[in-house]
């Protein structure tokens, strides 16, 4: 592991409860610059919640949750633009930040959605809607980014090539990225570290480790652990809808 | 035929369009109608209160209202009531307890229409000071938290994950809108002044393209219906702030045309 200067996020024991119901608990995980850290497991898992609970999005948690970076991206899973709000894609661009006019434009030209630009967001497809929270996201040069399933609906070419930025973003501007993902292709071949979450950490480690891990293949199935290995264990545990975890 | 009276409601008029077009994209953008209503009800007993105790009346309008909101978000906090069923509450029973004041102020004499529908020859010189000195505080907050504000509008998420603090910046715009209802309650009275906010921006709405679009097109939508409304009042003889509200709807209902040629662009 890499010295301590290098991490920019780090949560310990991390949980958070709604409604006296834990959508995440006991989470450990740290981000550090230019790696790659992708959250898997199935809907309802966390995912987003340890997202948000990295982010400060959440405050009242168990645990905690030490952050070393004001510079921070957000790709959110779902945003709706109201239509009482007349937003342009260039007005959307700024808006955390005052950003250069060459910045947007770069942004915009590297995920492909350079012509959108005075267009009003309401009018924008799935997949360019995507592009463009992308684009915003990596526009002001973050140290941080986290993406939560930021290729959604974008068609299979753009996929690829959004990964392929991701992973390039990663690398020249020494970012860290905490990625939600549900495409375990491309998480088992661009990422550092992988987060099994089910409610908890199922397991983590190299995309190879977590692949040949038993609980791994519990959560998605064989043909998922047919990716990187082929390896047989069993499920030692089940969850109960309250979130707690039962020795089977 | 421009007497003194006129010229200084034209001058208060004109301050309150500039302040109340911005907050009022605001308004409308965050869904605020009826919060600002329900701050407007309780003007009254800020009213009251300043005429029992000698106060300047916007002073203690400002007063009242920023306690009710206060008092709303420590309600949102402590109830699971709904947000509109906790606003009717607090908007009706600041208001009865306002007129049940009245009722008490019997030896005073009240202009309770002027109170209620605004009142141009009640606007005096100290009057426009607190609307032009006001107002430019109004504004210049509001320019100060304007980045926050406006994130936070689009998507909170995203404000407070990037580090925007959109808590602090919704608190200091709920100050904000108790100011802009204290200072514009003389000219545009507490029945209206929500619609002084909202329907200059949701005109604006239909012909603009842009926030920034949109806020310059609320503040120039307000000074034609403060205007056109103040000429009409003078000439009819009636109310200024139904006359300017008034006014105001006419320029709504010509932005719609507007609205129906891009509907049609589009098919």
């Amino acid at each position: 592991m890499s010295s301590n200067q290098n991490i920019l996020v780090k949560l310990n024991k991390a949980g958070f409860s709604l409604n006296n119901k834990w959508l995440v608990k006991g989470v450990s995980l740290q981000v550090e610059k230019g790696k790659i850290v992708t959250l898997i497991g199935p809907n309802g898992s966390g995912k987003s919640t340890t997202a948000k609970i990295a982010l400060g999005i959440y405050k009242k948690i168990d645990g905690s949750v030490e952050k070393y970076t004001s510079k921070v991206g957000y790709v959110p899973q779902k945003i709706s633009i109201d239509w009482t709000l007349p937003l342009r894609v260039n007005d959307f661009m700024v808006l955390t930040e005052s950003i250069s006019n060459d910045l947007i434009d770069e942004a915009l030209s590297l995920t492909g959605v350079t012509h959108l630009k005075d267009k009003n967001l309401g009018d924008l497809s799935g997949g360019e809607f995507q592009r463009v929270l992308l684009a915003r996201a990596i526009s002001k040069k973050p140290e941080l980014l986290v993406l939560d399933e930021p290729v959604q609906g974008v068609d299979f070419t753009g996929e690829i090539a959004l990964y392929e930025l991701i992973k390039k973003i990663s690398d020249e501007l020494n970012c860290g990225i905490l990625l939600i993902s549900h495409d375990l292709h491309t998480v088992m071949s661009a990422t550092d570290h992988v987060v099994c979450l089910n409610g908890h950490v199922c397991c983590s480690g190299s995309p190879m480790d977590v692949a040949k891990n038993n609980e791994y293949k519990a959560l998605f199935g064989e043909q998922a652990s047919q990716i990187l290995s082929r390896y047989e264990h069993r499920h030692d545990h089940i969850h109960t809808s309250e979130g707690e975890i039962k020795k089977n | 035929m421009l007497d003194d009276f006129f010229i200084r409601a034209l001058i208060a008029g004109i301050g309150v369009a500039i302040i109340t077009g911005p907050l009022g994209c605001f308004v409308v953008w965050r869904r605020l109608s009826y919060f600002g209503d329900t701050l407007a009800h309780s003007a009254l007993l800020g009213v009251t209160l300043a005429y029992s105790m000698q106060f300047n009346i916007a002073f203690s309008v400002f007063i009242i209202s920023s306690l009710i909101a206060l008092t709303l978000i420590q309600l949102q906090k402590r109830t699971n009531l709904p947000g509109d069923a906790l606003l009717g509450l607090l908007a009706h029973s600041s208001l009865a307890i306002g007129l049940v004041v009245i009722g008490f102020l019997s030896f005073i004499r009240f202009d309770i229409m002027g109170l209620l529908f605004g009142d141009i020859l009640a606007v005096t010189v100290d009057d426009l000071l607190i609307i032009w000195i006001g107002g430019a505080l109004i504004l210049l907050v509001l320019k100060l938290i304007w980045k926050p504000l406006f994130a936070s509008t689009v998507n909170y998420e995203l404000a407070e994950a990037e580090g925007l603090n959109p808590d602090r910046a919704k608190a200091i715009f709920t100050i904000l809108m108790a100011a802009i209802i204290a200072i514009s309650i003389k000219m545009v009275g507490l029945l209206l002044i929500t619609g002084m906010l909202i329907i200059p921006a949701a005109m604006a709405r239909n012909i603009s393209s842009s926030p920034q679009k949109m806020v310059m097109y609320s503040i120039i939508g307000g000074l034609l219906s403060v205007i056109l409304g103040l000429f009409s009042s003078l000439e009819f003889n009636t109310a200024s702030g139904p006359s300017i509200i008034a006014a105001s709807l006419l320029l709504f209902i010509l932005s719609l045309l507007n609205i129906k040629q891009s509907i049609k662009l589009k098919n």
